[in-house]
């Protein structure tokens, strides 16, 4: 797997639209960082950037992967080399490499900027672990959706509608339907639904850091629990492992059983 | 070297292998041939390992195939469109494949011969498909497996490269290996094939040399032959 | 000693008193050995010398003019028994003692030190610990309050007392204490004219200062960090209030400063940092808010009920979960030049002020106030959206609540 890894990766590296994808986040990192000359309010934007575009460039780079090195990937299936092996290691490859881009496009400004001297650095952290885990997400999702369609037209559509889903539809029936049931209470349910939902899980890793005033306001003992202690921090970064485990063993399972 | 036993694929609905026991000796050159959709390449894949059968057993040099891949160590492969990771360089494919299989491969000779020296350093996304073609058959040829798969070699090859293609799969012959072909070009399998193996509706039609073919059309072309054997089945 | 005994001379001048007053000197071992013994001695103006050591004594009466000071900080134990130190006298020093274990009574307010009816008090250098109520002053007035640490032991609300309390009392200076771990820090009910400067309150259970029906005060360069809510002004009349800094007060329905029925009131310059609630306002009309700093809170404003005419000029919201919020969609108040961090207009005649309009309300605040769950979807994409087409055509939150002219870099 690790010989695939390697070359999933260096083959990723040198493509385009590694250079594209780490450019820009270099330049957003740069804009912010030197037109706004204001460190946590470039952490909020980047907030909103990494939990809406990493799971975007995340799907689409993970089924564009898959479908583009398909006749390779057939050529690997005719070698002596385990099927798991092999998509387990482009998969890795992938998220990979677009988690380096992530690192070091938003890792080297805020590193000239002076970074590692202020405060903002464990927000800062905390945004790219979260961003590496939506990451590694995301591209897993992608290649369960490309292992289960042949068809690229299919594969793409469903990839984005996933996004799509996940990043704006998901939060709009939520809303609608803590609006819709407000006579109960809804802590329990709430937190039950954020947990089903990686981009959600990863927004309130980040609320915990930014805006934790605000959500000690809450009057239910479960919020009470989940945001005043160390309790709330832990299960998201549970139930995000477990996102990244549960696509991933599928790819495991799926790769053995599929027919090319 | 393989036999097969009462193998059965389906696609969906698609009943693409409905029974088929085939068994290849140790030497020779064997044609697979058959019309479209006559399951030509899904038997090369259950073969591989590349698609699993619903039912049915395939023993590649008495080694079962489900399940396993270290198997695969005895064949090479040559797959029908050459698609490589578009960003590595020829010589890092061929450096790249022989780091995966865990082989030394013989490569040298065969880029000299399909002149492949002035691609090596280049991109595998620029090359045209005869080139990628050849790149393919070095790939194929460069390990010393006692059973080689080719699928549609011929695809995209200049007449040199052709003529040059025809020398390999005797010379590997001569070494006494088993090679595996399937081609749209007749002229080409009357060339080399040995013995051809005749899909017909997910079973085998025919199994024989060119000889017993021929006689069992009552044809003497090969080309005709085989029409023969496509005309009864429409009929 | 020339120059001492000038020095006391002057101090007799100056403070004019009868050349009589005596010093008399209280020890474990001396020959007056109790305060209360000291205190039957004295005559007015005396000053009582209280050396280093422990004196179990409480209802101590002070009922004429006297001077108490403590050397070395001499512990006067009251056993839990009921009230240390009453003063029913004017002119009433008391200075470096240290008051412990004053009795807890549900009927009655036991206080470390009691003033009653009383001008002309100065209460400094005190320490109290193990208290129900610290310093009381019932009408009383024109006295000072400075220097003290109030350090108590609260658990709940209704078995504890206050740090400082004013009833019925005018003038008063109550400047550098520290309190903590009690009720209220400093409770004013109907006292007026009073100063309130440098104080600490940390970590007391209900609030840090409390105003009730109390006009014309000052409270500045104050510092309420932590409590159960910072200070709460209720039902009082122009209230001054200057550079405090009001720090994580957290929790639910927790703010920096709470404003109920609050008129003409001045709030400036001062820093809200970390608070579920920066300031609350119910019902309160003429009030400035002029150049305060508003910096990661949950609310920097929650506007509930009828507001009128208020004006919020000049202030910084910097990263706040939520700038403004209102319940109602009438708005009768100012909001102009202040410096919004999340302000994302442009300024092309580089004025330094915004040329496009900043509206501090956003709908999702709206949402949160009905159903409060939704606070758990902050800054998610859906809520952006939402919040942008509310921006474009308001139809949920007042459509005049706009500050005209936001300023692109902060105030300082």
């Amino acid at each position: 797997m690790l010989k695939i890894l390697k070359y999933s990766f260096y083959d990723l590296v040198r493509s385009r639209w590694s250079y594209v994808y780490l450019l820009f986040y270099l330049l957003l990192g740069i804009v912010l960082l030197f037109l706004n000359n204001d460190l946590s309010k470039a952490v909020i934007t980047l907030m909103n950037v990494i939990i809406v575009l990493v799971p975007l460039i995340g799907t689409i780079f993970g089924v564009m992967y898959y479908y583009s090195s398909k006749e390779f990937t057939e050529l690997l299936l005719a070698q002596p080399i385990r099927r798991s092996s092999i998509f387990l290691g482009q998969y890795l490859g992938v998220a990979l490499s677009l988690s380096m881009s992530l690192i070091i496009g938003l890792g080297l400004p805020f590193i000239f900027y002076g970074l590692l001297r202020s405060d903002a650095i464990w927000d800062f952290s905390l945004l790219l672990v979260t961003g590496i885990f939506l990451t590694l997400i995301f591209t897993a999702l992608a290649f369960n959706i490309a292992l289960y369609h042949e068809n690229k037209i299919k594969g793409f559509s469903y990839a984005i509608l996933l996004w799509l889903f996940m990043a704006v539809i998901y939060d709009g029936l939520f809303l609608m339907s803590l609006i819709i049931f407000e006579a109960y209470p809804l802590d329990t349910f709430s937190l039950g639904a954020t947990m089903l939902n990686p981009i959600d899980l990863s927004r309130i890793l980040i609320l915990l850091k930014l805006d934790i005033s605000a959500l000690l306001g809450y009057t239910g003992a479960v919020f009470q629990k989940f945001f005043g202690t160390a309790w709330g921090l832990v299960l998201s970064f549970s139930a995000l492992a477990i996102w990244f485990l549960l696509p991933t063993y599928n790819i495991y399972r799926k790769s053995k059983r599929k027919d090319f | 070297m393989i036999a097969i036993k009462d193998l059965h694929k389906r696609f969906g609905k698609n009943q693409v292998l409905k029974g088929i026991d085939l068994d290849i000796g140790k030497g020779g050159i064997f044609a697979v041939l058959g019309p479209n959709g006559s399951g030509k390449t899904t038997l090369i894949k259950c073969i591989l390992g590349m698609v699993i059968p619903n039912s049915g057993d395939i023993l590649v040099d008495n080694s079962a195939v489900r399940n396993n891949w270290k198997y695969r160590r005895q064949i090479d492969y040559l797959p029908q469109i050459a698609n490589f990771p578009g960003n590595l360089t020829v010589a890092e494919l061929i450096r790249m494949i022989k780091n995966l299989r865990g082989q030394q491969g013989n490569d040298a000779p065969l880029v000299e011969a399909f002149h492949l020296e002035p691609f090596l350093d280049k991109r595998l996304g620029n090359l045209s498909g005869g080139t990628k073609q050849k790149v393919n058959l070095v790939l194929a040829f460069m390990f010393n497996s006692p059973l080689i798969i080719l699928d549609e070699p011929t695809a995209g090859l200049d007449p040199v490269a052709m003529l040059y293609l025809k020398e390999l799969i005797h010379k590997e012959r001569e070494k006494g290996k088993t090679i595996l072909i399937t081609s749209h070009i007749m002229g080409f399998v009357e060339e080399v094939a040995e013995e051809i193996v005749f899909l017909l509706e997910g079973r085998v039609y025919f199994k024989g040399n060119i000889a017993a073919l021929m006689e069992k059309t009552q044809q003497n072309d090969f080309q005709h032959a085989i029409a023969t054997l496509l005309k009864e089945n429409n009929a | 000693m020339n120059s001492a005994k000038l020095l006391l001379l002057t101090a007799y001048l100056l403070t004019g008193l009868t050349v009589s007053a005596r010093t008399i000197t209280v020890c474990n071992s001396c020959e007056i050995r109790t305060i209360k013994e000291g205190i039957a001695l004295a005559s007015d103006f005396d000053t009582l010398l209280i050396k280093k050591g422990t004196y179990n004594e409480y209802d101590i009466l002070i009922d004429k003019p006297l001077t108490l000071l403590g050397e070395g900080y001499p512990k006067i134990d009251g056993q839990r028994k009921g009230e240390i130190i009453r003063v029913t006298a004017d002119n009433v020093t008391l200075d470096g003692l240290f008051l412990v274990n004053v009795g807890t009574s549900y009927t009655r307010d036991y206080a470390a030190v009691r003033i009653v009816k009383s001008k002309n008090f100065l209460i400094k250098n005190l320490v109290l610990e193990k208290l129900f109520f610290g310093i009381y002053l019932e009408k009383s007035s024109h006295g000072q309050v400075l220097y003290n640490r109030i350090i108590g032991d609260a658990v709940n609300e209704h078995s504890s007392g206050n740090g400082i309390q004013l009833w019925y009392s005018q003038n008063v200076v109550i400047e550098d204490n520290y309190i903590t771990h009690v009720r209220d820090g400093i409770y004013l009910e109907f006292a007026n004219n009073c100063s309130i400067k440098r104080n600490t309150s940390t970590n007391n259970l209900r609030y840090g200062l409390h105003f009730m029906f109390s006009n014309d005060d000052l409270y500045e360069e104050n510092v309420f960090e932590n409590n159960g809510a910072g200070v709460a002004v209720m039902f009082s009349k122009r209230i001054k209030m200057l550079n405090n800094t009001f720090k994580k007060n957290w929790g639910t329905a927790s703010y920096g400063l709470l404003l109920k029925e609050i008129n003409d009131a001045e709030i400036v310059g001062n820093n809200f940092e970390k608070n579920t609630i920066g300031i609350s306002i119910e019902g309160s009309n003429r009030v400035t808010y002029r150049k305060n700093d508003f910096n990661n809170n949950g609310w920097a404003i929650k506007v509930r009920g009828a507001c009128y005419t208020n004006n919020f000029i000049k202030n910084n919201f910097l990263h706040n979960s939520f700038d403004v919020s209102y319940n109602s969609k009438i708005n009768d108040n100012q909001f102009d030049q202040n410096y919004w961090s999340k302000y994302t207009g442009y300024d092309l005649d580089k004025d330094g002020i915004g040329d496009v309009p900043y509206r501090p309300v956003k709908l999702f605040s709206y949402v949160v106030n009905r159903t409060p769950e939704t606070i758990i979807l902050m800054r998610s994409l859906f809520i952006d959206i939402i919040d942008f087409s509310e921006k474009v055509s308001p139809v949920f939150t007042p459509d005049n609540l706009l500050d005209p002219h936001p300023l692109m870099k902060r105030n300082r």
